[in-house]
């Protein structure tokens, strides 16, 4: 697999580097990680970095996934790279919410390496 | 039509939904099999709490307590890393399990996954403190053990709807 520049947005550094760990341990490798500790911080490193891969929580502090998520719509930004939520909210509307602001993937936390790779490899795939 | 929890308020007070998120977060996060323990004894002078607050249809908090050098066995766990000192990765990774811990207790209720919002964790380090509910509608409250690591667990509603 080529090089996955993956954008990782969550608020706590400890997930960022679970989330990364469990890619890692997913298959993808090499992998160059960006990481932002909110949506805002999010968009900013979207306008400079390109990325292949994004993953988000929705609970953050200045600007939550669910914004984020419709900013990267609204101001065009990563057209084509898949957005995958990763969020201890797991209902079927917060599910559907993030489906409709145009995540492609849901996972919840907790989560395992291999429920990572179930949902992320395909969406690179497909990409 | 409105969405009540009052009429299952067993259901969200099963003790046994707290037993299963304690086990499911550990398991998947940290690799370790938790079992319930006897009552909490903190014998360290530093504590660590966490509280990630319930809102909507049900408010109220889950707490999460443990001497320092629980919350270290747990962050190296969680990051792989170790520590000497509760800093601030130490506080994230607890602030994180918490909110895992809070996010799996309501998702065992169908109508409290949908209808009740997490907030942002918030840290307390330190000693001889105390947090203190007035007259909660329910508690739930367990100690667990894994290796040689106790803490304990709190689920405190405050409101119902």
């Amino acid at each position: 697999m080529s090089e996955v520049r993956t954008l990782i947005v969550d608020d706590s550094s400890v997930m960022r580097k679970i989330v990364e760990r469990s890619l890692r341990q997913a298959g993808l490798d090499p992998l160059v990680v960006y990481e932002a500790g909110n949506g805002a911080e999010g968009l900013d490193m979207l306008k400079a970095k390109p990325v292949d891969l994004i993953l988000s929580d929705i609970n953050m502090p200045s600007m939550d996934g669910l914004e984020f998520l419709r900013q990267i719509k609204a101001q065009n930004l990563a057209p084509g790279v898949p957005v995958v939520m990763i969020t201890t909210e797991s209902s079927e509307e917060h599910v559907k919410q993030a489906i409709l602001a145009g995540a492609r993937g849901y996972i919840r936390k907790p989560f395992t390496a291999e429920q990572v790779k179930e949902r992320v490899l395909p969406l690179l795939n497909a990409a | 039509m409105a969405v009540s929890l009052r009429e299952s308020v067993q259901l969200v007070s099963d003790p046994r939904n707290l037993d299963a998120s304690v086990e499911e977060v550990f398991q998947l996060m940290l690799g370790v099999d938790c079992r319930r323990d006897g009552a909490f004894i903190l014998d360290e002078q530093q504590s660590v709490t966490a509280v990630v607050g319930f809102g909507g249809l049900l408010s109220g908090a889950c707490v999460f307590r443990s001497g320092s050098s629980t919350a270290m066995k747990i962050a190296e766990r969680m990051t792989g890393m170790e520590f000497e000192e509760i800093d601030d990765t130490v506080k994230d990774g607890i602030g994180e399990l918490c909110n895992m811990l809070a996010g799996a207790w309501k998702g065992k209720v169908p109508n409290l996954a949908a209808n009740c919002g997490l907030s942002v964790p918030a840290v307390i380090t330190g000693r001889d403190y105390h947090l203190h509910v007035q007259a909660p509608e329910f508690k739930v409250n367990h100690t667990y053990r894994f290796e040689d690591a106790s803490f304990e667990v709190t689920i405190i509603c405050d409101g119902l709807q």
